[in-house]
């Protein structure tokens, strides 16, 4: 197996050093290291992060692949720094045996950009009714832990509570779309005063943060693990620090749009800003911050949603929920400032929230771990200083829907390293 | 002069007033023997209606061909996302027959905003969704001022379903510029939250239509579909009618002065009882004629017309 020298990185922001990785770990670091015989990197200077690990993301294959493909979704992860992502169960068929999570394993296996982690259907087919075989998918290949009908509530309480129970036998834990359905029927956006003035059915904060509040007293009451997937509002901030006060085994994530736009978007009816959870106020936005960089919100994850064309140039009402997001994650959350201190990226934190804590959620063993001696060499080079303007045209992922075109963001990924082996160089994918 | 007639708030007073004086001066054609101008002679006027609305769509025909305008109906309605052609393929294709203007009703709100991102030529907004229907409430302005002899000043209560309704939302934006003072009045349910500050500043909200008549020189009544009983809006039509309708007593609450309308179709002896509706007050057979005025003041403008003097 090849070796590479990383010469010249700033490992989390810190002094200069080298890094050799040798059969997928870090075999060495420290300055001058011997090059003999590695295939050298000249980092330059580059931030060194352990590879992003992005708990939600929609990969769209099986049944979508004219939006996505698990090849093509794992090449846009990679570019943004990734090197796990959790596939969401909502395909076509939907991932709710252990055959379709099996499937999606072994295609992002073939693929080989990103390791990528399927997550399993709570019910049969989405449908909010009885239990899908949430053992068999644990048992699978595929090794299921994360289990979500996300795009849909699991909203009957009885069955929350059951499945929150039954998954404590693998160590299993249920992401929950909170989304009270009764509340947001035929909704299209943030309920509030942007949408009484553009007409549009409102999704108001309560639908959100009712179910969240209910989950965390199911999940106390039963002893289980709940994941609150996209957390986009003030409300739900503070109904997940009184829980986990209470030593509630509650996490959150939070998206990198929410922490950067807001509902005024709507007033285009473009629905490239059409997502769900909808685009919050200002107000929200700024609590979601902060919320991030106390630890109240555990993680950023993508919420990477793609969709083909037909389905965002349209009415906004007839129009998907959701963006693209892998490419430009770390490039929005700097831009956003909530992982700063005093002015300048804590990489430390941002390594936390979006490498470490995804990966301890998930129990993805070889991802979340800094690059020291030893440890899994899935790692990612970062260009603090460098500036890019989104160019839709430009992503890997198969769908265009991004909501930042044509915004300047900081920061740009140079290189990935997946168990060792470039899956990114100068910026560009090597496969 | 705006290009695009979308929302209420495209139009400053300025605006407003140039689009109500032209309309009086069309409204003088309508006295001539012969009602045609030349003025968009050659020019093509597409309807595109993805709902049904006779009245609308009549009354948009009926000031295009005034206007000497060659007038396209498309009617697109039953067409969807899912089966038929989308909005966007239909835009390329008004874009391509080389349309002037577009009048278009949509059941979507923000439809017309999409399609004029598309195309090269002035889209009018004739109702979309639950958000706008900006014509209406230049009619209603037009019918006003023509009632009253002024907007600026005038209290307007708007009554009933403002959350659904796309006339309010325009009136409001409109009166508002007008310097007119606006009161919304419905059972809470049917009020959409933040609305007294999302449209304008000084929109005040009632509950209660007794205490807000004394005072109101215009009453509008909106339409209230008996099916949002169902979704629990409020109780019955019963029930509604009791807090909510306009009879002949609370039409005496009135001032001498003051005028009810309606911007149609009614439900009688639910927001409207007969006797009101029918009473001298209502000016509701006035608004359709005054909508032809108006209609053919925007196309006239937003197809380069100068001003009032033009017309004649
Ligand atoms: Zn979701």
């Amino acid at each position: 197996m090849s070796s590479y020298l990383i010469r010249g990185v700033r490992v989390l922001g810190r002094e200069w050093t080298d890094l050799l990785l040798r059969d997928g770990v870090v075999a060495e670091t420290g300055p001058g290291l011997d090059p003999s015989g590695a295939q050298v990197i000249e980092a330059d200077g580059l931030v060194a992060l352990p590879g992003l690990v992005d708990l939600h993301t929609h990969l769209r294959e099986p049944g979508r692949e004219d939006a996505e493909t698990v090849e093509t979704g794992s090449r846009a992860a990679a570019l943004g720094g990734y090197t796990a992502v959790c596939a969401m169960a909502n395909t076509s068929p939907v991932a709710d045996t252990a055959g379709v999570v099996e499937q999606v394993w072994r295609l992002g296996r073939e693929a080989g950009l990103v390791d990528v982690q399927p997550i399993g259907a709570v019910t049969v087919g989405l449908a909010g009714e009885r239990l899908a075989e949430l053992g068999a998918m644990a048992a699978s290949a595929a090794a299921v832990r994360i289990f979500s009908d996300d795009g849909f509530c699991v909203a009957d309480p009885r069955l929350m509570r059951r499945a929150l129970e039954y998954v404590k036998a693998f160590d299993g834990i249920i992401a929950q779309h909170a989304e009270e359905p009764r509340l947001t029927e035929g909704a299209q956006m943030h309920e509030g005063e942007v949408s009484t003035r553009l007409g549009l059915t409102g999704w108001p904060a309560v639908a959100e943060e009712a179910i969240i509040a209910r989950d965390v007293l199911l999940a106390e009451h039963v002893g289980s693990r709940v994941h609150v997937c996209h957390l986009s509002t003030a409300g739900s901030v503070d109904i997940v620090r009184q829980a986990k006060a209470r030593g509630v085994r509650v996490t959150a994530e939070v998206t990198p749009h929410h922490l950067l736009l807001t509902d005024e978007l709507a007033a285009s009816y473009d629905p490239v800003f059409k997502v769900n959870p909808p685009l919050r106020t200002a107000a929200d936005v700024t609590a979601l911050r902060a919320a991030l960089a106390e630890g109240v919100i555990d993680i950023v994850a993508t919420d990477h949603a793609p969709h083909a064309v037909e389905d965002k140039e349209c009415e906004w009402a007839y129009a998907r929920p959701g963006m693209v997001g892998l490419e430009t994650a770390l490039s929005v959350v700097l831009s956003t400032g909530a992982l700063h201190r005093d002015g300048e990226p804590d990489w430390d934190l941002i390594a936390e929230r979006m490498s470490r804590a995804p990966a301890r959620i998930a129990g993805l063993a070889a991802h979340g771990h800094d690059p020291a001696p030893g440890a899994p060499a899935n790692l990612t080079l970062v260009d603090p200083a460098a500036r890019r303007v989104v160019d839709p045209g430009e992503l890997a992922s198969r769908s265009r829907n991004t909501p930042y075109a044509g915004t300047e963001l900081p920061g740009r990924i140079v290189a990935t390293f997946l168990h060792g082996r470039p899956t990114v160089l100068d910026g560009k994918a090597v496969k | 002069m705006i290009k695009h007639l979308l929302s209420g708030a495209d139009l400053d007073a300025e605006t407003a007033t140039l689009i109500l004086d032209t309309a009086a001066e069309m409204a003088t054609l309508a006295g001539r023997e012969v009602k045609k101008l030349p003025t968009l002679r050659g020019r093509t006027v597409v309807n595109l209606f993805y709902e049904d609305s006779t009245r609308t769509r009549i009354s948009f025909e009926a000031a295009a061909k005034r206007l000497s305008a060659d007038v396209i109906n498309f009617s697109a309605k039953g067409s969807s996302v899912s089966k038929g052609e989308s909005l966007k393929d239909t835009a390329l294709t008004l874009q391509a027959m080389g349309a002037d203007a577009v009048v278009i009703r949509h059941p979507a709100s923000g439809a017309p905003h999409r399609l004029a991102n598309w195309i090269d030529g002035s889209v009018v907004n004739a109702g979309d969704g639950t958000h706008e229907h900006p014509t209406q409430a230049l009619l209603d302005a037009y019918t006003m001022r023509s009632r009253l002899g002024r907007l600026a000043g005038l209290h307007v209560a708007v009554v009933g379903d403002v959350l659904h309704s796309r006339v309010a939302r325009s009136n409001v934006l409109l009166l508002s510029t007008l310097g007119a003072k606006v009161t919304l009045v419905g059972p809470p349910t049917l009020i959409p939250v933040d609305i007294a500050t999302a449209l304008a500043p000084g929109v005040q909200v009632s509950y209660d239509l007794d205490a807000v008549l004394p005072t109101a020189d215009v009453v509008m009544m909106l339409r209230v579909q008996r099916e949002r009983m169902a979704d629990s809006y409020f109780p019955s039509a019963r029930e509604y009618a009791r807090r909510y309708g306009l009879d002949a007593p609370r039409m005496r609450r009135l001032a001498e002065h003051a005028i009810v309308m309606h911007p149609g179709p009614m439900n009688r002896g639910m927001e409207i009882a007969a006797e009101v509706a029918d009473s001298p007050r209502s000016t509701i057979v006035e608004q359709v004629a005054n909508g032809v005025s108006v209609r053919m003041a925007v196309l006239y403008l937003l197809l380069g017309g100068r001003g009032a003097g033009a017309a004649q």
